[in-house]
């Protein structure tokens, strides 16, 4: 008899907040700078120095709890952790360990079948990050780039509730936007400011106690995170199924190898020795500061997509996709805003041609040669019957490339819309007149020729017909005098 | 001319009357320290060039009108505050070659003062130790007797300040560590309220308790440097937002009235008959100027000293783990990898105080021991706390003796820690707590001052400096000088 497994999977998520200096000294967060030029005394942790904390940072992890619905800590405490590597100047990170300032939050994920799973968060609290060591290029020896030192961090850890790589991804994705709508990180995972270490482990399904777990460390694609998972999953089932059993460890991934390897065990992990930090006071927070934050925020996804269901008439899925980017979501509703409405038809251009283009050209949607205004203009065309849904297509690709608004490209290229009846019945009469036998076969039931010959109608026209009067029209003379 | 006989508030008066320059009383300093700064090893840098400039800039500020009471007055700093482009070396191996790129605020607001940077002072090393002996640049002897410990961790302001080579010299306090030399070798020591003085560019050794502060002539003296070292500094988040008073306006207060708390665990055993009975001699003075004594009880003191050796070790553990001969002091030669590197830089970068201490520390914080040492210190702290809190809810100040006895001999405790430690058991209170305190000369036992030592509540830095001034009035201990300095 075969046993059903069940995978437990949490997940610590490092969002690099995007404030514009360290989160406890002056120096720039920018990245790519030259090796060291971003570090100052106190993020080479010279004797003597101290640490501020950055008031920005403060303000984005609050922005981040309340948006998940999370307890705000009036009062939460930086610690000590303490660990000695040539990357971390001061020997010990600066990091929130017993009162963390976001506390039990929850977000909602949307499953594969269309349902709905709320994700519990943990914590998220405010951390530093540590430098970075080069290997490459150096011989013998290793570099030290402190640039990345004291870059403010949120680290968010989720409950248990992850059931799948599947669910992972979709949670770690709604993170990724909620981060980017709060504008308190840039996502922006191949620099790193976005990555997450995944906890998993698996059970035998309906027991209560979990498994032993691993930690998969440092997943900095959603693809990773994915491909490690499912591989970590396989192969604590084969270790079980095969009578051995998971070590508590902390596990690297290897994307070349697509496999998961032992980095340390439990029992070489290091002993942090946390203790409140006593070069900072305790943060206290209060009530104003939140409620302020709170007033600025903006409209969450979840909110902005129950509105463009509810207001705009778009099926749940589609507001999904709509509302996955702020960016995105702020492109179609100036889209609209311009036509006066459309919703649909507004959707439909962006989610499809838009979002195609752009990532056919890899480009993000603040990038977009096409901007709403003008595409919007472009729909109007289409609404007030100038031209058809497929030259639009056509003109939207000229105006892709360049070539001005689209009433210019619809003059230049002559695509105006063929909407006079007497023209088109003229037409008709000729795609008629040569073809006869097509005609006969018609007119004795095949009734599959009625699209040859608005194929034929609309090859004619250079596809400029109304698509809608040609269909009339045939219909009427097909039929016979 | 004999600046030396004067007090930095006597010298500051005297440049701005014009009766002599900052020039030549920095130039008269310097000679002193020439003479007589090898048997003594007060300092372990002299920055005569630095000295001179600041000088020649203290000269014409007061000429142009600008000099305030310290303006062109020399003075010393601990070994343990950064000053930009001179050796700041803690009295460890470890930063023996570390050049500070930057001045402490401390030294920074001195100097803005118009004060003349003299040079550096020894310490024990990273400020861990009572007597001066655990400095990697060596032992500091007593300007009272040569054999005798001046006190630590700041010995050699001690020294310095007593056998006048400076007229004033900084300090720090973490367990008694201006006080206690103060005590030992006839002078002022003031330690603040935790927070009236910034941090900033003082090498840490235990953050929650570590104060800076000043080694004086009188209590005068103090006030003036104080005034001039405190205040709120962005740079440092435990430095207190709240102004700073005129110090020296508030020594003319009357003792009449004053209710002075007589904290009885400090009069039991352990401490010297001569010191205890030149400390009870003062206490009758300040009856006699009409203040009124309370005696009273603060259970939880007598733990001062073991919670003391849990926090601060615990502190120290994290705080030194930056020196790990990557970025900037010892690093071993040759060292063959990552583990080579830290284990031989810091193996021979540190002393055996600083490396018992980083090791009590490393196990207070250890998972399983937590709870057991760090936290219940952290406990005991509280109560502590909350015990001086009581008594300040019936007394304005607290007295006691400073230190159980007078300057001890160089190497008579050195092996033996617990010994060593006890040293402060009257000192460590007020670090645990936060409280301004100050250790004023109070008389001779065999030749060797001993001191008052006098807590006030946070904040409360006026009303310790008008009670010392008070006694300062009465009589002239602080006016003795070492012997062979006079």
């Amino acid at each position: 008899m075969s046993i059903e497994w069940e995978t437990v999977i949490g997940l610590e998520i490092h969002a690099q907040l995007a404030t514009r200096s360290k989160i406890f000294s002056g120096s720039s967060t920018a990245y790519g700078a030259t090796p060291n030029v971003q570090a100052n005394l106190v993020d080479l942790g010279y004797p003597g120095v101290l640490p501020v904390l950055n008031r920005e940072a403060v303000r984005m992890a609050v922005c981040f709890g309340l948006a998940t619905g999370a307890t705000i800590a009036r009062r939460s405490i930086f610690a000590r952790k303490n660990y000695f590597y040539p990357d971390l100047p001061k020997g010990y990170q600066i990091s929130q360990y017993e009162r963390p300032i976001v506390e039990d939050g929850t977000v909602e994920i949307v499953l594969d079948d269309g349902a709905h799973k709320t994700i519990g968060i943990t914590r998220a609290h405010l951390e530093e990050d540590a430098g970075k060591s080069l290997h490459e290029g150096l011989g013998r020896h290793s570099g030290i780039d402190l640039n990345r030192a004291g870059t403010p961090l949120l680290e968010i850890v989720s409950e248990p509730d992850l059931r799948s790589a599947r669910e992972a991804i979709a949670y770690m994705k709604k993170i990724h936007t909620l981060v980017r709508y709060l504008e308190i990180c840039d996502g922006n995972m191949q620099e790193g400011s976005f990555r997450c270490d995944a906890n998993v482990s698996v059970r035998h399904k309906g027991r209560h106690e979990y498994g032993t777990r691993c930690e998969i460390k440092n997943l900095n694609s959603f693809r990773f995170i994915e491909r490690a998972i499912n591989y970590e999953i396989a192969r604590q089932i084969e270790l079980i199924e095969g009578g051995g059993s998971v070590v508590q460890e902390t596990r690297l991934f290897d994307p070349d190898r697509n496999e998961t390897r032992p980095m340390r065990s439990k029992e070489e992990a290091n002993d942090y020795r946390y203790f409140p930090d006593p070069d900072l006071l305790p943060l206290a927070l209060d009530g104003d500061f939140i409620e302020q934050i709170r007033s600025a925020l903006p409209e969450l996804p979840d909110q902005k997509a129950e509105r463009f269901a509810r207001e705009h008439g778009l099926s749940r899925y589609d507001a999904g996709v709509l509302t996955a980017s702020r960016e995105l979501a702020d492109f179609y509703e100036l889209v609209v805003g311009s036509l006066g409405g459309e919703t649909k038809l507004a959707a439909n251009w962006v989610m499809g041609d838009l979002s195609g283009f752009l990532n056919r050209d890899n480009l993000e949607v603040g990038q977009s040669p096409v901007g709403a205004k003008r595409l919007a203009g472009l729909l109007a065309r289409i609404v007030d019957g100038t031209i058809s849904g497929k030259i639009a297509k056509e003109v939207f690709e000229a105006m892709w490339a360049g070539q001005s608004d689209a009433d210019a490209i619809i003059d230049s290229k002559g695509l105006w819309q063929i909407t006079d009846t007497a023209a088109i019945e003229r037409v008709i009469a000729e795609v008629i007149a040569a073809s006869p036998a097509q005609l006969a076969d018609f007119r004795s039931g095949k009734d599959k020729l009625f699209g040859f010959f608005v194929g034929q109608v609309m090859k004619a026209t250079g596809g400029k017909a109304n698509p809608a009067q040609v269909n009339e029209l045939l219909r009427k003379m097909l039929a016979g005098p | 001319m004999n600046p030396h006989l004067m007090t930095a508030a006597e010298i500051g008066r005297g440049l701005r009357a014009g009766k002599y320059t900052s020039i030549e009383v920095t130039r008269h300093f310097l000679e002193r320290i020439d003479r007589a700064n090898k048997p003594l090893n007060a300092f372990v840098t002299v920055t005569p060039e630095r000295a001179m400039a600041d000088a020649k800039r203290a000269d014409a500020m007061i000429a142009r009108g600008d000099g305030g009471p310290l303006t062109g007055v020399p003075l010393a700093h601990k070994d343990i505050f950064c000053t930009d482009g001179v050796l700041t070396s803690c009295g460890s191996r470890m930063l023996s070659n570390f050049i500070a790129p930057y001045d402490a605020t401390v030294v920074e607001r001195l100097t803005a003062a118009g004060m003349v940077t003299l040079g550096k002072t020894n310490m024990d090393e990273f400020a861990m130790g009572s007597s001066n002996e655990t400095s990697w640049y060596g032992p500091v002897r007593n300007p009272w007797d040569g054999t005798k410990v001046p006190g630590g961790s700041s010995g050699g302001s001690a020294a310095a300040v007593a056998a006048r080579l400076a007229p004033v010299a900084t300090g720090t306090d973490t367990g008694g560590s201006i006080r206690q030399p103060a005590a030992l070798t006839g002078l002022t020591g003031f330690k603040p309220t935790y927070g009236r003085v910034s941090r900033y560019g003082m090498v840490a050794f235990a953050s929650s308790l570590d104060q800076a502060g000043v080694l004086a002539q009188s209590a005068e003296d103090a006030a003036l440097v104080l005034g001039a070292m405190a205040g709120h500094d962005a740079r440092d988040s435990t430095s207190v937002d709240t102004p700073v008073p005129d110090y020296a306006a508030s020594l003319g207060r009357s003792m009449k009235g004053l209710r002075i708390g007589i904290i009885r665990e400090f009069f039991g055993e352990g401490l010297e008959d001569g010191t205890g009975r030149a400390v009870k001699t003062a206490l009758d003075g300040y009856r006699a100027m009409g203040a009124t004594l309370v005696e009273l009880s603060l259970p939880n003191l007598p733990l001062s000293v073991p919670t003391y050796y849990v926090v601060a070790p615990a502190e120290c553990s994290s705080n030194l783990s930056r020196f790990d001969g990557v970025r900037f002091g010892h690093r071993c030669a040759e060292p063959r990898d990552l583990m080579d590197l830290y284990r031989r830089s810091r193996g021979e970068g540190f002393g055996a105080e600083v490396k018992r201490r980083i090791m009590t520390g490393t196990y207070v914080l250890s998972a399983g021991y937590y709870d057991a040492y760090y936290l219940k210190a952290q406990k005991v702290r509280s109560l502590i706390n909350a015990d001086f809190k009581r008594a300040f809810g019936e007394v304005d100040v607290l007295m006691g003796p400073t230190t159980p006895t007078p300057a001890f001999a160089i190497g008579a405790k050195v092996d033996d820690p617990i010994t060593m430690y006890l040293n402060d058991i009257y000192t460590i209170g007020a670090n645990l707590a936060g409280l301004p305190a100050v250790s004023v000369p109070c008389g001779l036992v065999d030749g060797l001052p001993v001191g008052l030592q006098i807590i006030g509540p946070h904040f409360a830095e006026e009303r310790l400096l008008a009670a010392a001034h008070a006694w300062q009035l009465e009589t002239d201990w602080h006016r003795k000088l070492p012997p062979l300095f006079a």
